[in-house]
């Protein structure tokens, strides 16, 4: 398996982007509309599959600059992929259920998935439509 | 800011562990991408669960503030990723294989469901001893 440096470096600057962005917009979430639901994570994940969306519907419609190597791992694999997590979403629904709040842990996993879903969904179709 | 700064580095350490996931799950058992994000979406979630447990309030180790971020927030975070797992979904539905997007996604919520509460199961055997 023959290791790109370069790539290396742009998944590692992406991560460190995405994970800070992550920590500042959940945290700031979470203090504004509480914590007794996992709104923060909710909010990340569904804004970064709205991004992630958008992206692949640009590059399907547009291609160029943004169908490289490089963008894909800086900002795909790095930034969006250092953003968004399943693994507080996982953890904040163990918490939830085990709290003895099982409606809002099966909550929490139908309405993330479901409006993450319909995230990728628009933002593919916001791109196709502004570049056609 | 000290934070911020353990949040980035364990996301960027965790995005990049992500990246290089995929070519080895590939050379050593010949699994594609689906199967790459599923095992990081899996993994992270089980690390989240099992560090969280043994680093809480009443959990085994006492460990500062930002080594529990580094590790929570940073890297598992990083190393899981709901915008791929969300855009595979996507892409199988629009190319008409709904069944397997079905499958996909529905495997890898529960699987990673399971794996956060397998962590906190485990740790949770490691109670503090109680000293004298």
């Amino acid at each position: 398996m023959v290791l790109d440096f370069a790539a290396c470096m742009l998944v590692l600057a992406g991560g460190f982007l995405g994970g800070i962005l992550r920590f500042t917009i959940s945290g700031a979430v979470a203090r504004r509309i509480g914590e007794t639901f996992p709104w923060g994570t909710l909010v990340v994940n569904v804004t970064g599959d709205m991004v992630i969306g958008g992206l692949a519907g640009t590059v399907a419609t547009a291609g160029g600059a943004l169908a490289t190597a490089a963008f894909r791992e800086f900002a795909i694999v790095g930034v969006l992929g250092g953003y968004t997590t399943v693994s507080s979403f996982a953890l904040q629904t163990l918490s939830l259920a085990v709290q003895g709040e099982p409606r809002r842990a099966a909550l929490n996993v139908v309405g993330s998935t479901a409006l993450g879903l319909a995230a990728v969904g628009i933002g593919f179709a916001l791109a196709a439509r502004l570049l056609a | 800011m000290m934070l911020y700064l353990a949040v980035g580095c364990g996301a960027a350490i965790g995005a990049l562990a992500r990246f290089l996931s995929a070519p080895m799950l590939l050379a050593l058992f010949g699994l594609g991408p689906l199967w790459a994000t599923g095992f990081v979406n899996v993994a992270g979630s089980f690390i989240i669960g099992l560090f969280a447990t043994l680093t809480g309030p009443d959990g085994r180790w006492l460990v500062k503030p930002a080594t529990r971020q580094f590790v929570m927030s940073g890297f598992c975070g990083g190393f899981t990723t709901f915008s791929a797992m969300s855009l595979d979904t996507f892409t199988l539905a629009a190319d008409g294989h709904w069944g397997v997007a079905g499958a996909y996604i529905g495997l890898s919520l529960a699987l990673s469901l399971a794996a956060v509460w397998f962590g906190r199961v485990l740790a949770l055997r490691f109670k503090p001893t109680v000293s004298a």
